[in-house]
């Protein structure tokens, strides 16, 4: 396959950005995206010019660290995989590609398409945690929880912390990753006893960062890479009023 | 600032608030529905005529003009803080974006909408609002009793091509604005349930649909069969 690469670049956080366009020939269809990143990469750098720098790790799908804008979706058009996983059998050959990163005020671009996530650690550490030693694992059976429940909690918990939901949302909001942070210790016994302050500092952390408000368009699901439902948002309003009519916080 | 003023500034705060005035408006419009079905009566305007005196006379009726007001102005003053906001969230925008493959038109244009039902708004209160409190209408005797003849304002009105389109074509805007607000309202306040969220989302659909084609066709029925 023989690509047209519209690609963002950007020195540092403190230079101005462009699109650049690379010719990219013989990509083969069974390479995933960032394998075809790769072999740019390495042209790039042959001919002495400054590789694209782009987030990666895994390269299974778990870790969360890929991004990319791709044609104007997150993690590209494929619904339910990151770009790791996406492939090259997905696009035709002579197709024009346009890679942009992550774009939000709370990422800010660290270089080329390496957008600095931190923002979602600092939620993480305002609350995102059970701070009481809940021991080793306990007998099966030992604390009742409703499958249901179970099933949810999980299934919030399979967030990776990507981005996409941030990329994808016309606000550049963060609901869906803080609402499946919140949500998933919120369920369980675990997580219910400090649930008032996680749901109020989380939420407080969130607006620091300066992440834009929810306006329920659902775009953030839909491009999931690990289908989280907008339900946890749901679920994360509703603990919020919640905590902050009955918690003793009076800051 | 306090709690309370910390809770309402937040994000989820202040879409607390759109929600729970955008129910309310949602309430006024079924109310300025039915009373204005008064104006289908063959009666030379004689039923709408007694009902927009009994508007604009009851107390509990003149009371609730100053609790909608607010409803208004906080709708409308959480809007443009979140919208200020939101669009400072992303200062860069993309070169190449498809939003239309994972959201709705109207989901990601309430502002747009908003902003045309605003117009509309103050075009409508210039037509049938102020002109009852200036005095400037007519009088008409129903039943012995010396009325406001609000409903030869409102025939003359709908004479007007360009009117009846602005009525119209707003109208739709609140259809649309209506579609995604009524159901996001709930998903807001967390109101969401296996058992109850289907039925909302069918039951703001519809709702929006009647009642914005229940206005629609006041100012198309006189403009065409009167």
């Amino acid at each position: 396959m023989d690509l047209t690469l519209k690609v963002w670049r950007q020195k540092n956080r403190e230079s101005a950005g462009a699109m650049v366009t690379y010719p990219v020939k013989g990509i083969s269809p069974d390479m995933s995206f960032l394998e075809m990143l790769d072999v740019l990469n390495e042209d790039l750098l042959r001919s002495g010019q400054d590789p694209i720098a782009f987030d990666h790790d895994c390269r299974e799908g778990i870790c969360g660290m890929c991004s990319l804008y791709i044609n104007g979706r997150p993690h590209g058009p494929e619904r339910g995989t990151t770009t790791c996983q996406l492939h090259m059998r997905h696009f035709n050959d002579g197709d024009t590609i346009t890679i942009e990163p992550w774009r939000a005020a709370a990422f800010p671009v660290h270089k080329d398409l390496v957008v600095d996530r931190s923002a979602f650690d600092r939620i993480q550490q305002a609350g995102g945690y059970v701070s009481i030693n809940t021991g080793g694992v306990p007998d099966a059976n030992a604390i009742p929880i409703p499958k249901t429940i179970a099933d949810k909690a999980f299934d919030a918990a399979t967030c990776i912390g990507c981005g996409a939901c941030v990329a994808a949302c016309k606000n550049a909001s963060a609901m869906l990753f803080v609402s499946a942070k919140v949500s998933q210790m919120a369920m369980l016994p675990q997580g219910k006893v400090e649930a008032k302050t996680r749901v109020e500092n989380m939420v407080s952390q969130m607006d620091v960062e300066g992440f834009g408000a929810c306006s329920n368009t659902g775009a953030c699901a839909v491009e999931c890479p690990v289908g989280i439902s907008l339900e946890n948002i749901a679920i994360m309003n509703r603990e919020y009023l919640s905590a902050k009519a009955t918690s003793e916080n009076i800051a | 600032m306090n709690w309370f003023t910390k809770t309402f500034s937040s994000t989820i705060g202040r879409k607390i608030i759109m929600s729970i005035t955008g129910l309310f408006l949602c309430s006024f419009l079924v109310v300025h529905l039915i009373g204005n079905l008064q104006l289908f009566k063959d009666d030379g305007g004689a039923a709408f005529n007694i009902y927009s005196h009994f508007m604009g006379t009851n107390p509990v009726i003149r009371t609730m003009e100053f609790v909608l007001l607010a409803g208004f102005v906080f709708h409308i003053w959480d809007a443009i803080a979140l919208t200020r906001r939101n669009k400072a969230a992303r200062p860069v925008g993309y070169a190449n974006s498809h939003p239309e493959q994972n959201s709705n038109w109207s989901s990601r244009n309430m502002g747009l909408l908003g902003t045309v039902i605003l117009v509309f708004l103050i075009i409508h209160l210039y037509n049938f609002f102020i002109p009852t409190k200036t005095g400037e209408l007519g009088p008409v005797m129903i039943d012995g009793m010396e009325y406001d003849n609000l409903y030869v304002k409102v025939v003359e009105a709908f004479q007007n091509p360009l009117y009846v389109a602005l009525y119209v074509i707003s109208m739709i805007a609140l259809a649309f604005h209506l579609i995604h607000g009524f159901q996001s309202a709930f998903q807001s306040l967390g109101l969401t349930h296996k058992k109850y969220t289907p039925f909302i989302q069918k039951f703001g659909v519809a709702f929006s649909v009647l009642v914005c084609l229940g206005f629609a066709i006041m100012p198309l029925y006189f403009f065409f069969f009167l």
